[in-house]
């Protein structure tokens, strides 16, 4: 068996670093603090408020070559980007929302469920709608034949999950609390522990792909890619709560987690015209 | 009505999702036998030129009729129902192929394919339109088209060929896609 490190150095597509500059992972992360703190200096400074993240955000390495130079052109919604794909029951089971019976046995790890509501920028529920999760296992270690992060993988869990939200808008899964894991970003770079959500809302414009944070996490101010996210206020909206009234008696903790959609234009009376 | 929520930000997709978003038969549309089965693809690349092996992208259109379509089923295909929706990975070499139907419009309206797309290194989803070769009439009246200088409205041209439908996606750089805002965001 090759050592760990020698399985990480040859990981082409585990290697976040830029590939043109081979030094970025030798990078500090005291360096990519500083790079982190200057820039959310200058937003402080702007008076500007960002809710989303930046696309060009060089302490993520991998932005660099990725994100768009030229300004997002406005539209206005065509009739397609006015509705969102529909998604039912034929599409998912209720045994996909939980993570911890997939294989026949049980996961290693802190049992927990997360819920959370799916609303619209007008605060309303977005009903019957698809979300999606992913996750690493408690180990830090994604069920991905990309991910060489030497730490085991678990045989009884998978760590993706699907739900249908209910008519108040809710989901929920019951999964293991995932893991933080190191990634090739910057040397000796870990990701917080997280969950990957993909959302849909009832218009396409609403698309969403997100992660879920864990409170109190001492690697939040560490981490360019929740950071990535320069506003501190929104950078909380992306961290869950503990909620003691989610924890069940001798069987798992509970965490809440609400997610807002961007607004939405087409009205109910629409939906009823269109029906 | 309450007032407006501030939205929860979005975050990159990361490069992990391979094992979770993707699953059997996401990007036909209709299964490739379809005696009207078109093909939109493509390749997506980056700054660099270099292709992006690590994205996803995920197709929304109308039906053949122009008509919104809403019916379950974009996850377990059954093979019959159309469903205008439909998810692609790129390969290493960045390409994507959808197999869908050429979608219609709604009168006087310029037909395209809406997308979306994720990757690691992508902070947030992008959308944009692939619009399809049609009545010059039709693209010119188009809100979105009449508002582009020409190099930046090529960007949003699919190209036909006898298989379908081509366009590709620039991240960055010269020949950079057009990528959208819509209001609310």
């Amino acid at each position: 068996m090759t050592s760990p490190s020698a399985e990480a150095t040859t990981a082409e597509t585990f290697d976040h670093a830029l590939p043109t500059d081979s030094d970025s992972a030798a990078t500090s992360q005291a360096v990519i603090t500083a790079e982190i703190q200057e820039i959310e200096a200058g937003y402080r400074a702007s008076g500007v408020v960002e809710l989303q993240p930046r696309l060009d955000y060089p302490p993520y390495r991998s932005t660099i070559l990725r994100h768009p130079t030229k300004d997002l052109r406005h539209a206005d919604p065509e009739t397609i980007e006015l509705w969102a794909p529909c998604f039912g029951h034929r599409d998912v089971h209720a045994i996909e929302a939980d993570l911890t019976i997939q294989r026949g046995g049980e996961p290693i790890g802190e049992r927990m469920v997360v819920t959370g509501r799916v609303l619209d920028g007008e605060g309303r529920p977005v009903r019957g709608q698809l979300v999606e999760i992913w996750q690493a296992n408690a180990g830090g270690r994604y069920l991905h034949k990309r991910d060489q992060h030497p730490s085991p993988i678990d045989p009884n869990f998978t760590g993706v999950g699907r739900c249908l939200t209910r008519p108040d808008g809710s989901y929920r899964f019951t999964t293991i609390k995932p893991g933080p894991y190191p990634w090739k970003n910057h040397r000796n770079a870990w990701r917080p522990a997280h969950i990957h959500f993909s959302l849909f809302g009832t218009e396409f414009t609403q698309r969403m792909i997100t992660q879920m944070y864990f409170p109190g996490d001492p690697l939040f101010l560490l981490d360019p890619i929740l950071q990535t996210v320069v506003d501190a206020h929104a950078r909380d909206r992306l961290v869950a709560r503990y909620d003691h009234d989610v924890s069940q008696h001798e069987w798992n903790t509970g965490y809440r987690w609400d997610i807002v959609l961007t607004g939405r234009r087409r009205t109910p009376m629409d939906e009823e015209d269109a029906a | 009505m309450s007032p407006g929520l501030p939205p929860t930000p979005g975050q990159t997709v990361g490069p992990f999702f391979g094992y979770a978003l993707p699953y059997d038969r996401d990007s036909e549309l209709v299964p490739p036998g379809h005696p009207r089965a078109v093909r939109l693809y493509g390749r997506v690349t980056d700054g660099a030129g270099q292709p992006v092996p690590d994205a996803l992208l995920e197709l929304w259109q109308l039906d053949e009729a122009g008509s919104v379509v809403q019916q379950e089923g974009s996850l377990r295909r059954d093979g019959w129902t159309f469903t205008g929706w439909g998810r692609a990975s790129t390969d290493d070499t960045g390409s994507y192929t959808f197999t869908t139907l050429k979608p219609g419009a709604e009168p006087s309206k310029a037909a395209f394919f809406a997308i979306t797309v994720f990757a690691r290194g992508l902070p947030d989803r992008l959308f944009t339109r692939a619009y399809l070769p049609q009545d010059a009439a039709l693209l010119d009246a188009d809100p979105l088209l009449s508002s582009l200088p020409e190099p930046e409205r090529a960007t949003l041209m699919s190209q036909s060929d006898e298989g379908g439908f081509r366009f590709d996606i620039v991240l960055q750089g010269e020949g950079e896609t057009v990528f959208l805002r819509y209001r609310g965001h």
